[in-house]
């Protein structure tokens, strides 16, 4: 050890012994594989999610045709290395058709977890600082989350007509209660901190204690939740495509193939398997994400999710 | 041979920014009977070492090596299944914060008497009738009214009470208390504190206290063991401690503390302070831990840690000027 | 007659405890109940008593943090207890805080340097960047921080080290009294040492007054000028140091003396052991407030409640004890040092 290379203790000297490691020592693992070791849930998911982004972005150079074109000669037929996944009963390239199907889901999941956070940080923000406002926003969130979600998107999209673009409203204006809610409890606690007691009395205004001391510490929070709703909003985009309260039928959506190969699900599993597979994976890959992120942010923060 | 003998035990744990060597080649032992404090301040590893004695160390990121006799078995080795008919029987545990502690849907007589159903086989009445005798015997009034009650409705200090109940229902042979009183109020602390010294005598248990508090080590201890990041700098008996502490560490302590009625004339002075913080645990400390803070520090510290060496009968103090001052003497 | 830095008169807080169906607030908690003190320039008056008893509350009100249920607070001649919140802002710089937790004091998204910087900038008080740096620069080494400090965030220090910050940003708003909210209670006994060596050295420096709110009267004892003594939202007694701790006039002080644990092992220990818990505050006993747990306590006690009275010069006690002759009063006889 070092003490061989320094001098020899003086005699006399009473020096301790040295007791072995009790865990192997190990060194810090630093960049990338590091960050595998450390938050393995974040990698996974957040490698599975680059994989779909890849997918959507470049559907078109990915070896698919065009997922609309039809051919009634090539109807159902089984996977094969012409068509990767089979063909559907129009004769449609089922692979080309799930590819363009994740610009759907994923666009639908970005877009709603953005302006749910978006629209629910507001609102949330607002009815923790304003006493008056708080009774006010709340009785009506507490009306809007006595709706299920998914209800509540549906009776939307029935007084509309089926657009991704109304999808997104729709699905965004019943995801923002639960955004709301949180960001409100988490003002509220980051209102009872010390911190933001000392910045009362250091004189700073209430607007400036918003944006100093308060929004900066609900962000990490939000940022979970909107994983989790990035998630649940693909799954109730596919589920209102499959009940054809969603995007039109044209538009190749895992939840429109799932429902276009409904009838035949019992002689063509693959029909309904390919999109599921993929819807599920790519939700699985957000909530790993959202997960990661949780247990990488403040970790007192994230019990209160 | 001494009911508990803690040797060269070491708790380390896994961090991502490397290996905390919270407790580092502590020893000790604890007679049938006695008091033994363990002092020091936050992160010198001494509730770890509780923990490590309950065998309550998480596994991975923790693990503890040495050895842990109790009445000869090193618990170290114990399987998990033996070790759970020992804790809360032949050992048992007090914490800091009742609250906590006590599971708040369970009616207290009923907590209390689950240990007993659980390690003597008592049926529930049994175990009830004996809950609300423990709960007489920690000074409860109304202890059968109480028994029926939740741990919500009671007070800081009766909840302690009743975590002391709970702890002694099996008749222990060893109670750890882990700052039983820091988080009670002054005049509640001296309850507990006096309910303590009352049970000592009474129940016969050994007790390991674990404190910041050198006022409350003054007042129960027969016997201290000072620590100083991760390792034990320090043991004497207890009025030894206080008259001729030997480690500067120990001696620094001391003179922080201030005393009621000690600056009672005129202007406000200074308190002795120890400069400076407690070094990072992370990293092997090369030579003596203090030698960071210590004021009477040369290079033989920053060189060789210290062995622990008797300075006296019964007290040991792990540092080069101690153990030189000894040598002078001779 | 010159006016105290801050007076203190009549305070309560009252705190409504959940609200009827129909919105009607049935009952409170009576959280501080008619409270009178001050503090003069560049002394430290400490509010003692034990968890519950308001002390923290009077802190919170002082400041300004809550606004009082009644009562006035003054702070340099100015009223402040029921300015609106925009007249108040430039007369919050005259009154800092100190907290208690030094990791919940600080936010954990902001430098030390803006930290610092914040009420600077809210109050005006540096004219130019150049002078703000100075100004930083200075603040760092009156606390006794390393200036390359300014630039870290506060999870890179040790909780004295926050302490040390939280005391600096206080300090930056250039105030006249500082509130220490236990202030110093979460620290090991060998930070706790050098903060109260600084706070010490600070007010000597600079004039400051400090109200030091606590509940460790040894270290109380050793910083303080004058005591107030609080049991269940009303001051029990208040008095100099001296008066306070080596003659103390109400059975609640002396019983709160005599529970300090003392680091040596062969004090003499003539503990008076209290019976009992501290009542509700949502529903405190009638007479005396401390007639259920005092150990002289006799019939006058639960019906009349004792007013503060002056014992001996600037040394008041609320105890009926102290209308007795001397030689009938027990805490008269048992003489202290």
């Amino acid at each position: 050890m070092a003490a061989a290379i320094s001098l020899a203790p003086p005699p006399g000297l009473a020096i301790a012994e040295e007791l072995p490691d009790v865990l192997p020592a190990r060194e810090p693992l630093k960049g990338f594989a590091g960050f595998i070791r450390r938050r393995p849930s974040l990698a996974f998911g957040a490698g599975l999610l680059v994989v779909m982004l890849f997918f959507a972005v470049f559907a078109p150079w990915l070896g698919t045709v065009d997922p609309g074109a039809l051919a009634t000669s090539k109807r159902l037929r089984p996977p094969s290395a012409e068509a990767w996944f089979g063909t559907d009963m129009l004769g449609r390239d089922l692979y080309s058709r799930v590819v363009y199907g994740a610009r759907v889901s994923l666009a639908v999941g970005f877009l709603v977890a953005l302006f749910s956070s978006a629209l629910g940080l507001a609102v949330g923000l607002v009815a923790g600082m304003v006493r008056w406002i708080d009774g006010v926003f709340m009785r009506l969130i507490d009306g809007m989350m006595s709706i299920p979600p998914i209800l509540l998107a549906v009776a939307l999209m029935a007084l509309t007509r089926g657009s991704l673009q109304n999808v997104v409203i729709a699905i965004t204006l019943a995801e923002i209660p639960r955004v709301a809610r949180l960001v409100r409890s988490v003002v509220l606690s980051l209102r009872e901190q010390p911190y933001v007691d000392a910045a009362v009395a250091a004189g700073t205004s209430t607007p400036m204690i918003v944006i100093r001391h308060i929004l900066p510490n609900t962000l990490a929070p939000m940022t979970v939740q909107a994983t989790y709703i990035c998630a649940s909003a693909m799954i109730v985009e596919a589920i209102l495509s499959f009940i054809g309260a969603g995007v039109p039928p044209i538009t190749p959506s895992w939840g429109n193939i799932m429902a276009e190969g409904r009838a035949l699900w019992q002689v063509k599993p693959t029909l309904v398997f390919f999109p599921a597979a993929f819807l599920s994976l790519t939700v699985l890959a957000v909530n790993l994400v959202g997960d990661g992120l949780r247990d990488a942010l403040d970790p007192r923060m994230a019990k209160s999710l | 041979m001494p009911l508990l003998e803690v040797d060269r035990l070491q708790t380390h744990f896994r961090t991502p920014d490397g290996v905390n060597r919270a407790v580092d080649g502590v020893s000790f032992s604890v007679d049938r009977g006695e008091t033994l404090a363990v002092v020091g301040e936050s992160g010198c590893g001494k509730s770890v070492t509780a923990m490590s004695i309950m065998r309550l160390i998480a596994e991975p990121p923790g693990k503890s090596a040495g050895e842990i006799r109790f009445e000869g078995r090193d618990l170290l080795k114990l399987p998990e299944r033996e070790m759970r008919k020992i804790r809360g029987a032949a050992i048992s545990m007090i914490f800091q914060e009742p609250m906590t502690s006590l599971n708040p849907v369970l009616k207290i007589g009923r907590q209390i008497g689950e240990s007993m159903r659980l390690h003597q086989g008592l049926d529930r009445g049994q175990a009830e009738a004996k809950a609300v005798e423990m709960l007489t015997l920690v000074g409860i009034p109304e202890p059968k009214r109480r028994s029926g009650e939740y741990p919500h409705q009671l007070s800081g200090g009766m909840r302690q009470r009743v975590m002391i109940a709970m702890a002694l229902a099996c008749s222990p042979k060893l109670l750890i208390a882990d700052e039983p009183t820091t988080a009670l109020d002054v005049t509640i602390q001296a309850q507990i504190l006096d309910l303590m010294r009352d049970l000592k005598v009474r129940v016969g248990a050994a007790i390991l206290i674990i404190t910041h508090d050198l006022g409350v080590v003054a007042e129960v201890a027969d016997r201290v063991v000072v620590m100083y990041a991760g390792r034990k700098v320090e043991e004497a008996p207890v009025r030894q401690l206080f008259a001729k502490p030997r480690h500067p560490y120990t001696r620094g302590l001391l003179a922080a503390v201030p005393r009621l009625g000690s600056s009672l004339g005129g202007r406000p002075g200074r308190l002795a302070e120890i400069p400076g913080i407690v070094p990072s645990l992370k990293t092997k400390i090369e030579g003596c831990v203090f030698a960071s803070r210590c004021p009477e520090v040369e290079e033989v510290c920053l060189r060789f840690a210290p062995a622990l060496e008797a300075k006296a009968a019964g007290h040991l103090a792990a540092c080069h000027h101690a153990v030189r001052g000894r040598e002078e003497a001779a | 007659m010159s006016a105290s830095l801050l007076e203190v008169n009549d305070l309560e807080m009252h705190f409504p405890l959940g609200r009827g169906l129909f919105g009607g607030v049935r009952r409170f908690v009576y959280a501080v109940d008619g409270l009178s003190f001050r503090v003069e320039r560049g002394e430290t008056l400490s509010i003692v008593g034990e968890s519950g008893c308001g002390k923290s509350t009077v802190g919170r009100a002082v400041l300004r943090l809550l606004k009082p249920t009644a009562g006035q607070v003054v702070l340099g001649g100015v009223r402040i207890d029921d300015m609106s919140s925009g007249a108040l802002r430039p007369m919050r710089r005259r009154i800092q805080v100190v907290f208690q937790d030094p990791f919940s004091s600080l936010n954990p998204r902001i430098r030390v340097r803006d930290a610092l910087a914040e009420p600077m900038n809210n109050f005006g008080l540096a004219k130019s960047r150049a002078e703000r740096d100075r100004k930083l620069n200075a603040l760092m080494d009156k606390v006794g921080l390393p200036r390359e400090a300014l630039g870290r965030w506060p999870h890179e220090f040790s909780g004295g080290q926050r302490q040390r910050i939280g005391i600096a940003r206080a300090l930056a708003a250039e105030p006249d009294i500082i509130v220490c909210d236990e202030a110093v209670s979460a620290l090991d006994v060998s930070v706790k040492a050098q903060i109260v060596n600084l706070l010490g050295d600070l007010q000597q420096e600079l004039g400051l007054a400090l109200l030091f709110i606590s509940h460790d009267l040894a270290i109380v004892e050793h910083m303080t000028h004058r005591v107030a003594v609080m049991y269940l939202g009303k001051i029990v007694e208040i008095g100099t140091k001296r008066q306070i701790f080596a003659r103390p006039r109400h059975p609640y002080t002396e019983t709160l003396l005599s529970a300090v644990p003392v680091p040596d092992p062969d004090a003499p220990r003539r503990r008076i052991i209290l019976k009992g818990d501290v009542p509700s505050p949502i529903n405190p006993p009638r007479g005396c407030r401390f007639h259920t747990r005092c150990p002289y306590a006799f019939d006058r006690c639960r019906t009349e409640e004792p007013r503060l009275r002056e014992v001996e010069r600037g040394h008041e006690a609320a105890c009926h004890l102290n209308d007795r002759p001397a030689e009938d009063n027990p805490l008269l006889s048992g003489a202290r040092a």
